[in-house]
């Protein structure tokens, strides 16, 4: 069951094309990874499923409404942390919890006190007090003690301790299985490898790439580390192969996936001691895709 | 004492003026100069003793004794005197003022922000900063002093002679020097620099009504404000020196407390123990419109009370208006009369379209406050949740509404009871009132004009203030520089009758209403379309 879509969003900030044409489907239980550097339209998607920007053109779906025209009928079953967490400086975090709370109608105080514990935040602090990290605790507990549908993420743990990234990554996956959808967008990538089941990475305001961690990988290839008893000169040569590196005496390489097989075979050839294999991480696969383009931001 | 607590103190005064070298000029200059054009104007507007002695009968009741101080020299009535009375309170206030923000500047606000932290973390002393930033209060307080003095013995008007004069800025200075070291006490007891403020502004106000009180019932009240003491000194009348010697006395104290306090605690750390916030909002904090309202819930009650006490001074001044007009000649031209009218019914519009235009402030202010909001990225917070434009609109204006009910009430009713209690045989407070009502039409068009704003042109909200001064400019001088008639009909303010000496003209204040309710609709059209943040 699909819970949120977008067919050809597109926003223009005068000529600027933010979003151009993007594609995304989240179905149920699923954690939808959003991933891209700063500038590349991450939240500017995310606002516009908000129905707080007004797509250019295109179509936005949240269970099924109009995310523009249905935004408060959506927003009852949503659940949201922003990016950059702003909050007012006069109030306390318990009391901006509270208030957040309220404003989707919803009351859960034992699930407020557990996580307040959880995530160790003193909420009878005010807000000016607090650094980055705790206003994004304050914006983490309002969303996770809501009982909603669909959680929007964005970089929910760019100012959090390793610790309190764990505590997060625990309550994404007790939501996820609780048949909930979370669209998680972040530049953490080892975070985004941890939770999501599909991945979608945006550049310049457009999809390049979607699809499991499987299919992404599969495009990618495997990496090999292979040290051999005698050279493999013409390894460069052997089709699938890409990328040699030396390596303390052993050969680093890529290998396509339908190659696998050959290339295997005529590795053992030349004598192996050691060989190693991994599948590339997404770092490797998003730095494919933005090495050497120079623009879009850096990571 | 250790000598390493002053470690860097020179180094950091330098460093306070050159951060200041514009702010600390500007302080001064301006207090100079609303002196001595104030003595000027004084000056031309009572030509001889007179029409001194005229408004000095204006001035001798309990509410001009509670605004200003008790009045020395009342029976010859000097320019000097009538400078001093009049003027020298509300200058020391506003010194005290500015002490109170600079002092907190340089210590609570840059230890808030970590600054003092990195000028600790160099070979400077622990006291280095609060020395530097109190020397540096007391040279700014001395330089007024001598220039206050300089400049009003230099415009060479009989009554303010050498002595006089120096003794007036003696007075300003000291009173600027003693709040700038309470206020330092104070940097050391809060823990933050907007409590710190809160308190010392606190103490400031508190100074000023405990004189009032002394002032108007027993004088031995007045001696417990640091403000009671420096009007003691008579200035241009008896020129008593000691309440200046005993005031940078206790300023002096005051400092090495401060220092002392500063010494013995903590970075970061204040000796009045943080009260923690609340745990859970309150129940008034349950949406949209709480939240509106709680953000701006100190600064409506502080224009609340303004307005009402803009009322007050206004009617208190009613006491002797007739004879008033009757001697200045300026406020016989901005007055024609009017048949069947006494003088003061026909001020009473003229002053009233002045406050409804003040009132004005705070209710735009309450609407626009939600342009703050998104400019912060804080309104994501509360649309990202299940709250419609509408309703988050909407709580916004519903205050602004009630906003220009209480502030319009709250300014009518401070006029019509003041007037009625200090003038001989009242006035009817029910007509004021209703002389305040009627300008309701023409702020709810502002409101109108604000929203259509937020609606479809975000960037261009400003533009309301702009207006809104053009208004205040129009309305105010309009009489006294004869501008046409239809100049005063670009503003939603020249559609209002005069009450109570025009009758009520029902069609305007309809028309307006109706812009008013187009202006807001069309507003929460464009609301509902456009981008938020």
């Amino acid at each position: 069951m699909t819970i949120l879509k977008t067919t050809g969003l597109t926003k223009k900030f005068g000529d600027f094309a933010a979003l151009d044409g993007v594609d995304i489907e989240v179905g149920k239980g699923e954690v939808y990874g959003f991933i891209g550097p700063n500038g590349a339209g991450k939240s500017t998607t995310i606002r516009v499923l908000l129905g707080i920007l007004k797509a250019t053109e295109g179509q936005a779906t949240i269970f099924g409404k109009d995310v523009w025209k249905d935004a408060v009928d959506i927003h009852k079953r949503v659940a949201y942390v922003p990016g950059d967490v702003n909050l007012w400086p006069n109030l306390t975090g318990g009391e901006v919890i509270d208030l957040f709370i309220k404003l989707r109608d919803g009351n859960n105080a034992s699930r407020r006190e557990e996580l307040i514990r959880r995530f160790d935040l003193d909420p009878s602090k005010k807000c000016r007090t607090y650094s980055k990290g705790n206003r994004q605790k304050v914006a983490l507990i309002a969303a996770l003690s809501s009982d909603a549908d669909l959680y929007i993420l964005d970089e929910p743990t760019s100012g959090l301790d390793p610790l309190m990234e764990r505590v997060f990554q625990e309550y994404v996956k007790e939501a996820k299985a609780q048949g909930k959808s979370i669209l998680l967008s972040s530049h953490i990538l080892s975070e985004v490898e941890q939770l999501c089941d599909k991945v979608a990475i945006i550049r310049q305001g457009k999809i390049i790439e979607t699809g499991t961690l499987k299919e992404l990988r599969h495009l990618t290839g495997t990496m090999l580390l292979v040290e051999t008893k005698e050279p493999m000169p013409q390894l460069g040569e052997v089709p699938g192969v890409r990328g040699i590196e030396q390596k303390d005496g052993a050969l680093s390489f890529q290998v396509e996936q339908e190659e696998l097989d050959n290339v295997v075979r005529y590795v053992s050839r030349f004598g192996i001691i050691r060989m190693e294999s991994a599948p590339p991480t997404l770092e490797e696969l998003f730095m494919r895709h933005y090495e050497g383009t120079g623009t879009g931001g850096a990571l | 004492m250790d000598k390493h607590l002053f470690a860097g103190t020179g180094k950091l005064s330098r460093f306070i003026l050159r951060r200041d070298r514009i702010r600390m000029p500007v302080w001064i200059f301006s207090f100079v100069f609303a002196t001595v054009v104030i003595g000027v104007a004084l000056a031309g507007l009572y030509e001889n003793a007179q029409e001194r002695q005229a408004i000095a009968a204006t001035m001798e009741n309990p509410a001009m004794t509670a605004m200003v101080g008790p009045g020395y020299g009342v029976a010859n009535y000097t320019m000097g005197a009538m400078l001093a009375h009049q003027m020298l309170l509300m200058t020391a206030v506003v010194v005290g003022l500015m002490s109170v923000l600079l002092v907190i500047r340089h210590t609570r606000t840059d230890e808030e922000e970590g600054r003092i932290e990195m000028v600790r973390s160099l070979p400077v002393g622990r006291l280095a900063n609060v020395t530097a930033t109190l020397a540096m209060l007391f040279l700014v307080n001395i330089v007024l002093a001598v220039v206050t003095g300089a400049s009003l013995y230099a415009l060479n008007i009989d009554s303010m002679d050498l002595e006089g004069s120096f003794l007036y800025g003696a007075v300003l200075g000291a009173t600027g020097m003693i709040f700038a070291s309470l206020t330092a006490v104070f940097a050391q007891l809060s823990h933050n620099a907007r409590s710190a403020v809160g308190l010392s502004i606190g103490f400031l106000l508190a100074a000023y009504i405990v004189r009032a009180i002394g002032d108007v019932g027993n004088e031995a009240i007045s001696w417990l404000s640091p403000l009671g003491w420096i009007l003691r000194s008579e200035v241009y009348v008896n020129n008593i020196w000691w309440p200046v010697l005993l005031t940078v006395g206790a300023a002096i104290l005051f400092g090495a407390l401060a220092m002392y306090l500063n010494a013995i605690r903590d970075l970061g750390a204040g000796f009045l123990p943080a009260r923690a916030g609340r745990i859970h909002a309150s129940p008034l904090l349950q949406g949209p419109l709480g939240l509106a309202f709680r953000l701006q819930r100190t600064g409506l009650i502080a224009w609340a009370v303004a307005m009402y006490v803009l009322g007050v001074s206004y009617g208190s001044v009613m006491g002797d208006m007739e004879s008033f007009f009757a001697d200045v000649d300026i406020m016989q031209e901005l007055l024609v009369p009017v048949e069947g009218f006494s003088l003061v019914e026909q001020f009473i519009p003229t002053l009233m379209s002045v406050m409804a235009i003040i009132a004005t402030i705070p209710v735009l202010m309450a609407i626009l406050k939600l342009k703050g909001e998104e400019k912060n990225g804080r309104t994501e917070h509360v649309l990202g949740r299940a709250v419609s434009k509408n309703r988050l609109l909407g709580s916004y204006l519903l205050i602004a509404l009630i906003a220009s009910f209480v502030m319009l009430s709250l300014a009518g009713l401070g006029l019509g009871t003041t007037a009625n209690a200090v003038m001989e045989g009242g006035v009817d407070v029910g007509m004021v009132y209703e002389a305040a009502m009627a300008y309701l039409p023409a702020v709810w068009a502002m409101i109108g004009l604000t929203v259509l704003l937020l609606g479809w042109l975000p960037k261009f909200t400003g533009v309301i203030w702009l207006y809104l001064s053009f208004s205040f400019f129009v309305i105010y001088l309009g009489n006294l520089f004869q501008l046409a008639e239809w100049v005063e009909r670009l503003t939603p303010f020249g559609y209002i009758s005069g009450l109570p000496i025009e009758q009520f003209d029902l069609l305007q204040a309809a028309m307006l209403t109706l812009i008013a309710v187009v202006g807001v609709a069309a507003g929460f059209v464009g609301y509902n379309r456009r981008d938020i943040g």
